[in-house]
């Protein structure tokens, strides 16, 4: 990827300097990310034809600097990190740096904040945003100064020539002349941003910026927002996907005490009152007064995997190189085997909300949203008014690991703010409808081939998969995608989609191509168009259950060929960098190798998140109690190798995170439904991870500063759950392909015979 | 008719009625909104004040139990210039990714060291047990509460 960014583009505004920067969306997919010096002439408009100052980098008259940022923070410190860098290249200290984001009025659209792209692709802009901004001030007091801008040095934005005169950004920034777009520079050699030796506040632990209110109870988080004459609302919801509104008694909360107003399109049915507890009350009091009739049937629970291996799909190749995978060399030892993952829901313990008013006809909404202008696409397409009447503007969250019920929770906002026009309306949902109607990340089944040759190498590598989209969020599916959006009059279907958008990717591919030397193999994607279940993105989409069968599954090889895992691995990996990685883990865990054998209940599980991200190497410790058939995953060692490290201590929490949240996955978590809905619709019917059952966490970064940033957020969960499923099946004997690890399924396994614990296997003659 | 509660140290008044859980007094009534919603089921403890010391789940516990308890929230316990030793600690520690749970670990922590000022990491993850983090903190809230626990205490 590489920042385009002009000299032309730097513009004196009112009061200051700003410089702007983009990225084209071919460019952000170019799977090497180098920081490229910029040409004078680099402007290039983007594919949708959005103006080329797409992000604004500003030195106020008082000499400090703001980012506007389209980007926004989930909780995993990516504005502090953005703050670093825009610091180090305009060498002013941290905390002269503002950051605006996410607010559809004041910041550029860079796309949503996911897929750890964030530090990718908005991080390398802004380096080169800032490497530019600050030639622009050092050119100025070169000519007032009359020294050469090479002579000059600059320390906490203050300009200082060698014989000790000095100019600060605030003097440099306030008399520029509006709209002056000639830099005296422009036939310069373009500016580079600095080099790893000298920086200063990129690669330290700067401490996040918005703890300190977190930490005091001072933060507003969406929930929290207030403004003067605010009404609570909450929504009814059908008992179940796609059942429609029949009747509503009225009665039934005409004698609660100052209930504003009830708010009916089709069936869409919300609730608002003067008082928050109010609204709870009334939502109860109407979900007994209403009766709702229909809905879609799901499959039975126990018929899930038949369902995805026969609904109607597309099939895309992925990834094929060499020969026929079928045929193998004499000798070879062929294994297959099936691997499945739940539904998985993000339960983030913060339910969904959002704050909307309606003022002459512009509605504002405060979201947790993860895109703020696909959302207010959405909105303008499900509230049918043009978005150009719409502000989003993003608030943080109690936890952001995917779609979940952020958006529509301002589309629910907006319905009812719409029945109250100059009145503010905080929408919150409850816990039971933030389990039973947010999107799961898709269940998925893995089937893995392979052979393995005399020589101790892996011949042929087969890996199919089948799963739903996991990506439809607003703007990446044809309707507004938000769930009231279905509800609502004239509406024909008062259910989510059943059926997949026909557009490519999805997220199930992810991670699907094994990042070892393989010579022969073919990857295959089954995208499941029938989705019973409401779907969407979790944290690492396909990854998850891509990495948990791919690397289970290589110690399965390895088992076959009488290998060590992690020695197996190393056999078929040329990737420096992943054998620093595994090698990194290894060391720090005790891994035994070869001679020692594994010790019972070390596992490992390595990948390259993407294929073109961090690489990442785990290595699990379990203890399994083999009479109650509990799993405890005491330790887990986890070696990172990130490129640059922007702050690390931040990304230190985020593996720590990544590899506690999916300890609990692989442990514990499955949706649980039926043939009429979802019944997981508690924490007590979805229990996650508690305090004394968290692994520690021992990670290890491998700082590279020459090279690129890869982003963090999600590279840690794939190789966790394999880490965790081949310790267990290092410490019992038994290989277990389903996900949760439960008790009831390591007990299953232990008592299976060794033969029916095994996969597959023949020998070739 | 009006209650009077006794928050942080602070006599304050509601029109709310008796029956009204204490967490949309706390949020809506007195702008305390550190305090947070997470199940209203007592299922996962973001919820979590003091009342005379004793942790409790503010969505379960109606304000009209409560007109002669002190009422200790997370804005009670310190602010970003004072910070009691246990917030200082959770900086210390970065020990927050989205700081939903945090208001509340931190009150039931410091119900904790009031009564075990060395409580171990054992205790300390029992005494949490309840509490529940989307976001992975939990090993770094556990070393905060130890390193505040070896702190020099307010009283």
């Amino acid at each position: 990827m590489r920042a385009s960014i002009s000299r032309r583009a730097v513009l004196a505004g009112a009061g200051g300097l700003v410089v702007g920067f983009m990225l084209t969306p071919a460019i952000a997919a170019e799977p090497e990310p180098t920081a490229a010096p910029v040409a004078a002439d680099d402007i290039a408009a983007d594919q949708t034809g959005s103006p080329p100052h797409d992000a604004w980098l500003r030195i106020g008259p008082d000499g400090r600097a703001t980012l506007f940022t389209g980007k926004v923070e989930l909780g995993h410190g990516l504005l502090t990190a953005l703050a670093q860098i825009a610091a180090e290249e305009l060498d002013l200290p941290v905390d002269h740096v503002t950051v605006i984001s996410g607010d559809t009025e004041r910041v550029p659209n860079e796309g949503a904040t996911t897929g750890s792209r964030s530090i990718e692709t908005t991080g390398a802009a802004l380096r080169q945003a800032g490497a530019t901004l600050r030639a622009l001030l050092v050119d100025r007091a070169a000519e007032r100064l009359d020294v050469p801008a090479d002579r000059l040095t600059v320390r906490d934005g203050v300009v200082t020539a060698p014989d000790g005169r000095s100019l600060a950004y605030a003097a440099l920034a306030a008399d520029a002349a509006p709209r002056s777009t000639a830099p005296r520079r422009a036939d310069a050699p373009a500016v580079r941003p600095k080099p790893a030796a000298e920086r200063r506040i990129v690669g330290t632990a700067v401490p996040r910026r918005d703890l300190p209110a977190k930490v005091t109870g001072a933060a507003r988080f969406v929930q929290d927002i207030a403004p003067d004459g605010l009404l609570y609302g909450r929504v009814v919801r059908p008992p179940r996907y796609g059942a429609v509104l029949d009747t509503v008694d009225a009665d039934a909360v005409k004698d609660l005490p100052r209930i504003v107003v009830l708010v009916r399109d089709g069936s869409f049915l919300g609730v608002l009152a003067e008082r928050e507890e109010q609204a709870v009350q009334a939502r109860a009091a109407l979900r007994r007064a209403t009766t709702w009739s229909g809905g879609t049937t799901l499959p039975a629970p126990d018929r899930l995997w038949e369902h995805l291996r026969t609904a109607p799909a597309q099939t895309h190749v992925i990834d094929q190189r060499g020969d026929d995978v079928a045929s193998a060399p004499a000798g070879a030892v062929a294994l297959t085997a099936s691997y499945r993952k739940p539904y998985v829901a993000h339960a983030a313990i913060a339910p969904p909300a959002a704050v909307a008013v309606f003022d002459d006809g512009f509605l504002t909404v405060w979201t947790a949203s993860q895109d703020v202008f696909a959302l207010r696409e959405a909105l303008g397409a499900a509230l049918h008014m043009p978005a150009s009447d719409i502000r989003c503007i993003h608030a943080e969250t109690g936890g952001s690991f995917g779609q979940d019920g952020a958006d529509d929770a301002a589309l629910d906002a907006a319905l009812l703010a719409r029945a109250v026009p100059g009145r503010p309306v905080r929408l919150q949902w409850e816990r039971d409808e933030t389990f039973a109607w947010s999107p799961f990340g898709p269940a998925m089944m893995v089937d893995l081939a392979g052979q393995v040759g005399r020589d101790g190498r892996i011949a042929t590598w087969s890996h199919t998969v089948w799963s739903n989209t996991h990506a439809m969020r607003p703007g990446e599916a044809d309707e507004p995608n938000l769930l009231a959006a279905w509800q609502l009059d004239g509406t024909a279907e008062a259910a989510p989609p059943r059926t997949a958008p026909a557009t490519a990717g999805g997220g199930a591919e992810r991670n699907a191509v094994p990042p070892y030397d393989l010579p022969r193999r073919r990857i295959v994607e089954h995208r499941v168009l029938d989705m019973p279940l409401r779907v969407s993105a979790l944290r690492s989409l396909g990854a998850f259950a891509n990495v948990f069968a791919g690397e289970s599954f290589m110690d399965e090889l390895a088992r076959a060929a009488g290998a060590d895992p992690l020695a197996f691995r190393l056999a078929h990996l040329s990737d420096v960098h992943a054998r620093a990685v595994l090698e990194a883990a290894a060391r720090r865990a005790g891994w035994p190798g070869r001679r020692g054998g594994n010790r019972p209940g070390l596992g490992i599980g390595f990948a390259r998140y993407r294929d073109d991200g961090a690489h990442v190497a785990a290595v699990a410790e379990v203890a399994v109690d083999r009479r109650s058939g509990a799993v405890r995953v005491a330790r887990v060692v986890i070696a990172v190798d990130a490129g640059t490290i922007v702050n690390p201590d931040g990304a230190a929490a985020q593996i720590e995170g990544g590899v506690i949240q999916a300890t609990s996955w692989t442990l514990r978590e499955a949706v649980r439904f039926d043939a009429t809905g979802i019944t997981s619709r508690s924490f007590a019917d979805y229990p996650i991870l508690t305090m004394p059952e968290v692994p520690s966490v021992d990670v290890v970064l491998i700082d590279r500063p020459e090279a690129p940033s890869r982003g963090v957020g999600e590279a840690a969960l794939g190789p966790t759950a394999a880490a965790i499923a081949n310790a267990v099946a290092a410490a019992t004997g038994a290989r277990i392909r389903e996900l949760p690890l439960t008790p009831a399924r390591v007990l299953g396994a232990l008592a299976a015979s060794p033969s029916q614990s095994t996969p597959e296997k023949r020998r070739r003659g | 008719m009006v209650l009077r509660l006794n928050v942080n140290g602070t006599v304050r008044e509601t029109a709310a009625a008796a029956d009204t859980p204490l967490l949309y007094v706390l949020r809506n009534d007195f702008a305390l909104t550190g305090t947070k919603f997470g199940c209203g089921a007592g299922e996962c403890g973001a919820c979590t004040v003091l009342v005379d010391g004793r942790p409790l789940r503010a969505c379960r516990t109606p304000v009209g139990e409560l007109t002669n308890a002190r009422i200790l929230t997370i804005e009670g316990l310190g602010s970003a210039a004072h910070p009691h030793p246990l917030q200082a600690a959770a900086l210390a520690e970065q020990a927050a990714q989205c700081g939903w749970c945090t208001g509340g670990m931190l009150v039931a922590a410091k119900a904790l060291l009031d009564r075990n000022p060395k409580a171990t990491e054992s205790e300390v993850r029992t005494a949490l047990a309840d509490h529940l983090c989307r976001c992975g903190s939990h090993n770094r809230i556990v070393r905060a509460v130890l390193r505040a626990g070896r702190a020099p205490r307010r009283t």
